[in-house]
Order: structure tokens, then sequence, then C-alpha cells
């Protein structure tokens, strides 16, 4: 225990960027879990009085033109977009890891029509596949939740079967094969957790690129409904106000870029380990 | 014999860890005109370091470097880079251990062959550059250079590659040929396909050639003088035949022990 | 020659698979779509005699290649809502959202390719990382919130565009372009900051490799070395990208031209959304599936020009 405290001392001391990763999570995190047991007000309370005011001691991020308090909305709302992105990253890696690896593994004809499908829907941007799957389950952040995990699928499917197929032919796993270990135990248990690093930054730049692609479709409005809102659905709202109220869009736009920051300056730290 | 080439108490040093790490230590090396020279020792022994010292490769911010390469009158270790330039890959060629590599893989080879002239020679005229390309990948025995000209490196074997490597070394007529372990890499048969071409060379064009090898067989076959080093040290120096006749040094003596011998071995068996 | 032909081929099977996939997709939602046309109070026996014009009873493989032939033919069905052809709804929108999306893409590359030589040349230098941090922060800001910033920015306080003041290119090409700057700085924002750090890496890699070494053995300058043998090798993954990239910006105009108020297809693929107006947004899905397949297909063949090594053994 020790060791990996010095570890992370000395590391953090010679990696600003692990520092800067590990403190903007950290208030995103704390911010965000708060949330879920007290926010200053009730994220859903109007209050026509006190419509779009700035910052205040009252109203830390000011309000909005309903007269809601944006600090508490905030909170909300990045709950659900990080419940979104660590869903969507859930299915896509999850989904995208049994395919991958047991085509992969496997080879032959289900991998030739996995792999066509796969590269079809390669071929989509993810916002777009998850537009379409939208428009066919409805809006809703259940069902962004469920399409941008689909439309995550392909990428970790990719990773995965690439990285099987280089691990397939490796002598640790001959060794096993000869040992007579089952498939199943040999692409489960031998060869997925060989590929964890793979994963590992698979993972964190997928849960960025969720966050980013929750933000532009709830912009677009086919998240999470009113009267509660994600982050993305926030800006749309704040849009119009921008030149009366700039930090009714400033707030959630910041938020945003601070929760991919965060993350991205955590991978770019461990990438840095040393 | 001109002494082209003058190497004195060359030191190099690594600082990327704490504690420096001192890859060559003293040494020394006259070259003559017209003359083969081999170094050889162990991997680690600093051999490729003191090659790649002469050629100017070495220009790592990590390192550091002292002592003297004389050639054409200027200190190579402290003469200002385009002087430096100015020698490279016209008058210092070296050709390295990975053939297969070591060419850019998207250029053709005629590109790379003529590369040379193109830099040290502008007033060759297009046409001149690659009649000259054509002339020196049929000298390095590529027989169907007309077509090599156009290829890409791989489509190309590794001894193929090799006398690419040589070709474009050798096509600025240079004083001095370094060849860093140029057949390791290599199949036996392709091995002494380019020892005898390195041979060709010298003799044709009185190219000087240092050539290192950790393979005491190849070198005798060449060399006319060996260097061997270990630990970045040279331990015995002196004319090929004597030094296989009676080396000195313990550890020269190790290395040639080591050299298989089929006619022995041969001789062994019809013994028992 | 072969390769390409290879390439060709699998780009047919992609967009049929893609297309099958699209097809499927809004055949498996419930809701009949003669009723759609129809309105509820059509009668039973209208619905059905439309249902059987419309081809409705035909098996759905027998459906899908009716419907795949005629959308290679431009033919891309009728709205339910506004009851005219998709393709006189789509067609005069498209020219605005691909113009958006080249010049964001030319933009990138432009900007991105002497950003990415800068930084590797000097790596790790103040300039180097200085840019490195900036990437990263550009990398997260989702680019309708850069959008919005850049509105407020640019267009509100510098007043150098007219916020909502856009001009279609029917009207002046010019003035049509001049408006597509700032969101197309939008979108190719986050790709630039991308391609940078993944051009420098790359760069950066191939110095490092034998090759470049005997570069250096024959007399090259730094610039010789970088110019005349690296940047070609390390451009070969950049293009790749850049292909992926090109899709991506013409799919992310959608949320730009939100932002800007640019009626392109992205308002009517939304608004056909929350209509349920199922042909617009199969028609328009498939339009940029297939812009993104054959974009794929050039970028194959770019690969073939400059890496040699690529579909030998297909020669």
């Amino acid at each position: 225990m020790s060791k990996v405290r010095k570890d992370l001392k000395r590391n953090i001391k010679s990696n600003p960027y692990l520092l800067a990763g590990l403190i903007i999570t950290g208030l995103i995190l704390i911010m965000t879990i708060v949330g879920i047991f007290w926010t200053p007000y009730e994220p859903t309370a109007m209050n026509a009085s006190e419509k779009l005011k700035g910052v205040s001691l009252r109203h830390l991020m000011g309000t909005d033109n309903m007269g809601r308090d944006i600090f508490s909305r905030v909170m909300y709302g990045s709950r659900i977009t990080l419940l979104i992105a660590i869903g969507t990253v859930a299915i896509g890696a999850g989904v995208g890891t049994i395919i991958g690896a047991l085509t992969g593994y496997f080879g032959g004809m289900l991998d030739e029509v996995m792999m066509r499908i796969i590269d079809a829907l390669f071929a989509f941007p993810s916002i777009l596949l998850a537009l379409v799957i939208v428009s066919v389950f409805g809006t809703g952040w259940i069902q962004l939740l469920v399409s941008l995990g689909i439309a995550f699928v392909p990428s970790f499917a990719r990773i995965v079967r690439g990285e099987v197929l280089r691990c397939k032919n490796m002598d640790y796993v001959e060794n096993a094969r000869l040992q007579g270990v089952s498939d199943f135990r040999m692409i489960f248990v031998h060869i997925v957790p060989n590929i964890k690093g793979v994963m590992a930054s698979s993972i964190m730049i997928g849960f960025n690129n969720a966050v980013l692609a929750e933000a532009g479709l709830s912009y677009l409005g086919v998240g999470s409904q009113p009267p509660y809102a994600s982050l993305g659905k926030m800006l749309s709202d704040a849009q119009q106000y921008m030149f009366t109220m700039p930090s009714y869009v400033l707030f959630p736009g910041a938020v945003i870029v601070l929760m991919v920051l965060g993350f991205a300056f955590l991978g770019e730290g461990i990438s840095r380990w040393k | 014999m001109e002494i082209i080439l003058d190497v004195t108490d060359l030191h190099i040093e690594f600082h990327d860890s704490d504690t420096p790490f001192v890859a060559v230590e003293d040494f020394d090396l006259m070259l003559g005109k017209g003359e083969i020279v081999g170094i050889v020792g162990e991997s680690g022994s600093g051999k490729s370091m003191s090659a790649l010292a002469i050629a100017g490769l070495l220009n790592r911010k990590s390192l550091k470097k002292s002592g003297r390469i004389m050639f054409d009158g200027n200190d190579l270790l402290t003469c200002d880079r385009k002087t430096l330039r100015s020698y490279q890959g016209d008058e210092i060629s070296i050709i390295f251990q990975e053939p297969m590599t070591s060419l850019n893989p998207v250029k053709r080879i005629g590109w790379q062959v003529e590369e040379p002239l193109f830099i040290h020679h502008p007033e060759v005229s297009k046409e001149n550059r690659k009649f000259m390309a054509i002339e020196m990948l049929r000298s390095v025995g590529l027989e169907n250079a007309d077509d090599v000209y156009y290829m890409y490196p791989h489509e190309l074997s590794g001894g193929m590659r090799q006398r690419v490597m040589i070709a474009a070394a050798m096509i600025g007529d240079p004083k001095i040929l370094i060849a860093d372990e140029p057949t390791t890499a290599l199949d036996v048969t392709v091995q002494a396909q380019i020892v005898e071409l390195l041979k060709k060379l010298n003799k044709e064009r009185k190219t000087s050639i240092i050539f290192i090898s950790h393979d005491l067989s190849l070198v005798n076959q060449l060399c006319q003088r060996v260097i061997v080093m270990q630990e970045g040290k040279i331990v015995e120096s002196g004319r090929t035949s004597d030094i296989f006749t009676r080396p000195r040094d313990p550890y020269t003596k190790k290395l040639i022990a080591a050299i298989p011998r089929i006619d022995l071995s041969r001789d062994d068996k019809d013994n028992e | 020659m072969k390769y390409i032909i290879k390439k060709f081929g699998m780009m047919v099977a992609t967009l049929l698979v893609v297309s099958l996939c699209v097809f499927l997709a809004f055949n498996i939602i419930p809701g009949d779509p003669a009723l759609k046309m129809l309105g509820t109070e059509a009668s039973p026996e209208l619905v059905e005699q439309v249902r059987a014009e419309m081809g409705l009873n035909d098996p759905v493989l027998v459906r899908y290649a009716r419907w795949f032939l005629n959308f290679i033919r431009g033919d891309f069905g009728t709205s339910y809502n506004y009851k005219v052809p998709v393709g006189s709804m789509i067609l005069s929108k498209i020219p605005i959202t691909l113009t958006m999306g080249i010049m964001a893409f030319l933009m990138t590359v432009i900007v991105s390719i002497p950003m990415g030589i800068v930084t590797a040349k000097h790596e790790n230098g103040l300039l180097d990382r200085s840019i490195t941090v900036i990437n990263q922060v550009i990398m997260a800001i989702p680019p309708f919130f850069s959008g919005i910033l850049i509105t407020f920015i640019f267009g509100m306080i510098l007043r150098l565009f007219t916020p909502g003041g856009f001009v279609n290119y029917t009207v002046s090409f010019g003035k049509f372009v001049r408006y597509l700057i700032f969101p197309a700085v939008a979108i190719a924002l986050p790709k630039v900051a991308m391609t940078v750090k993944m051009l420098r890496g790359s760069l950066i890699d191939e110095s490092q490799r034998d090759y470049a070494r005997t570069a250096y053995s024959r007399g090259n300058n730094t610039n010789g070395v970088l110019y005349r043998h690296i940047l070609k090798n390390a451009i070969i993954p950049v293009i790749t990208f850049l292909g992926m990239a090109l899709a991506d910006m013409i799919a992310g105009s959608i949320v730009i031209e939100q932002v800007f108020s640019i009626p392109g297809i992205s308002r009517i693929l939304l608004t056909s959304i929350s209509n349920r107006d199922y042909p617009v947004v199969e028609a328009i899905i498939m339009g940029i599936a297939t812009i993104v397949i054959v974009v794929n297909f050039l970028v194959d063949v770019i690969y073939r020009i400059v890496d040699p090594r690529i579909g030998l053994e297909d020669e």
C-alpha cells in the first residue's frame, strides 16, 4: 500500500497532467455525487420573481429563464450526462468485447459476416447512428443511452478483434491450448484479461466521446426531456439568452468541457505513468 | 600509405539515466587509403557507437563526445554541421545492419540511390543521375538494374536491399565506407556474396572500408587489419594474420576459439 | 488496379448492408405507413387500397429491393407529412451541408498539417507543450458549444458576421460561403486538435526509424529528412483518420446547423424525426451514409497511391 502511495506521490509531482486530471475529475465527481443527496434548490422549481438572475450568493451560477437555480440544474444535469456516458461505454465495451473476442478467436464465416456488418455500422458517424435508433425508439434519456451504446459497439468490437487476433498465436495461448483449456475459458480467462491496457485507453477515449455525443444529441433535443435536463439540453435552452445572461450558457458548457478535459488529462497522465 | 582518417582518444558517454554510461573509451583508429580495417567485438562492445560517431550520426543531446576524428583537415566532432553534412554520403558513407528497415519504404529504389548525388552534386543532370544510378546498381550485382530502379524496397529481398544500400553509399565515390554489421541480418550464402562485393568495390575504387562485425571469420576474409573491442575499450589491434595466429589478449583468444570450424569438426569425426 | 476493384466491390457490399440495416430499422417500427399518409379517419378500404398501391403487402426483401433501386435512381419516396417527393425537399439542401463539411475539412487539412510539423520539429519545446495543452482543451469542447461561443464572440461582440443572417447559395455564393466560415471553424476545431496530435506522434515515431538515420547519413539536413523522407510515411495513418474525420464533420454539421440556424438538411432531419416522417429520415440517413462510404473508398484509393506496399497481395 505504501508503495502505491509513494508511486502516486512521485508521479503527481512529476506529471502535471495526472494532477490536473485528478483535481478536475475529483471536483466534477464530488459535485455530481453531492447532487444525488442535496441540491441548493429543487432543480425543477420555478420562481417567477427570480428569472435570469446573474451570479450571486443566493444562486451561485445564476438562474434560468424560468427562475430555476442553474447550479442545482447543473448538479442534476451532470448526473444524467455521466450516467448516459457510463451506460454507453458499458454497453459499447461489453457487447463490443464479446463480439470482437468471438469473431477474432473463431474467425471463419462468422467473422466475415460480423465484420461486414461492423464495417457498415462503422461507416456511420456515431451521432448519425444514434439518431437513427432514437428515431426508431423515440426520444428520452434511456433511449439515448441505448442508442449511443449500440453506436459505440463497432469501434470496441474492432479494437478487441484486432487484439485477440494478435494474442491468439502467442506462446502462452498455444500452451494453454495444449493443456486442453476450453475455448470459452481461453477467450475470457486467458486472452481478454491480457488486452486490458488497450481496453483501458479505449474506454477512456470512449467515455469522452460518449459525453460529447450525449451533449450533442441532447442539444438537438432527442435526449432527456423537460423539465429534467442533461447539460447538453440546458445549453440549447440557454442559447437564446446568450447575450442577456451569458452565465446561463457558460456554466453548463464549462462543466461539459471540464468533465471531458479532466478525463482526458487523467488518461494522458496515466499514459505517462513512470 | 596515405592516412585519410585519424581517430584519437574517442570517448562517448550516455547521460540518459542518473549515472552516465561510458560506451566508448580511448578509441584510436588510423585508416589508410584503400585499406580495410575490421572492428570486432560482441554487442555492446562499443564498435557500432564508434562507427556511428565517425559517420557523424551521434547527435543526441544526452550524449557526450570527446577526442578527435580528423578527416580532410577537419575534426568531425567539432566542425560545424554544414561541413559535416558535406562529407556525409559523399566522402564518408555508411551501410547498416538492417537492410529491411534502412531504406525508405515509400520511395523508389532509384530515387534513394540517387539521393547523395542530388544533395551533394546538384550540377549533375537528371538524366545523368539516372544513368549513374543504374550503372551503380549494376556494379553492385543487381542484373536487372533498369527494373530495380523503379521498384520499391518491399519488392526486393534482404540481400538485394543491402546491395541497394551499398549502391547508394558508393554512388558519390566516397573515400570511406563504413559497414556496420552489413551481413548479420542475411543468410549465410548472401553474407559471402556481400563480402565479395565489398572486396571488389575496394579493389576497383580504392575505397577504404571500416568493416564492423562480430563474425571473426568474415573479418579474416576481408580485412588487412583488425581492432578487437570489449566493453568500450580496444583490447587488441594489429594485422589480421598476426592476431589470428598469435592472439595475445585472452578475450581475443576466446573469440577465435569460438569460430565454428567445419573442417576441424569433420576431422574429429574421422578420428572417432 | 485489382486492389481498387476489390475496394470498389467492398464499397458496394457495405452500401448494400447499410441500406438493408436502414431499411429494416425503419420497417420494424410499429405503425402503418398507409395509415400515416391518410390520417386516422380514413376508411379501412381506402387504407387497404393504398397499402396495395404502395406495395406494402409484398415480402420485406421485395420491398427492400424496390426501395433500394428507387433510391439509386434518385426516387426517395414521398413524405408522409408534406405529401411531396422527398427528393424535392432535400436535394436543394444538400449543397449547404456538403459545402460546410468540405470547408471544415479543408480548414482542418490546411491548419493541422503545418501545426503537426512544427510541434514535432520542436518536440518538448515551449511551443509544442503549449499547443499540446491547448489541443487537449479544444478536444474537450463539444463543437456546438464552441459554435455558441463563436457566435457570441465573433458574431455579437466583434460583429464579424450576423448570427442568423444566412444567405443561400442561390442568392449569393460569396455571402453564402462567408456565412459558413464560422460554422465550419466550429466543426473543424476539435478535428484540427486531433489531427495535430496524431500527425505529431506519427512524425516523431517515423523520425526514430532506421531509414531516417540512413537519410541523415546521406548528408540530409533536418528539413531534408523531414520533408523528403519522414513526412510521406507519417502522413499515411493520418489519411485514414482524415477520411473518418470528413465523415464525422458531415454528420457533425447536423448539430452546427442548429447552432447557427442554417437551413441545411439538419432541420428537415430533426423535424422529420420528431414527426416520424420516416421516408425523409431514411433518405437523409442513406444519403449521408452513402457520402461516408464513398469517402472511405476514396481514402483507400489515395492510400494506394501514397503507400506502395498496400494491396501488394492482390497484384
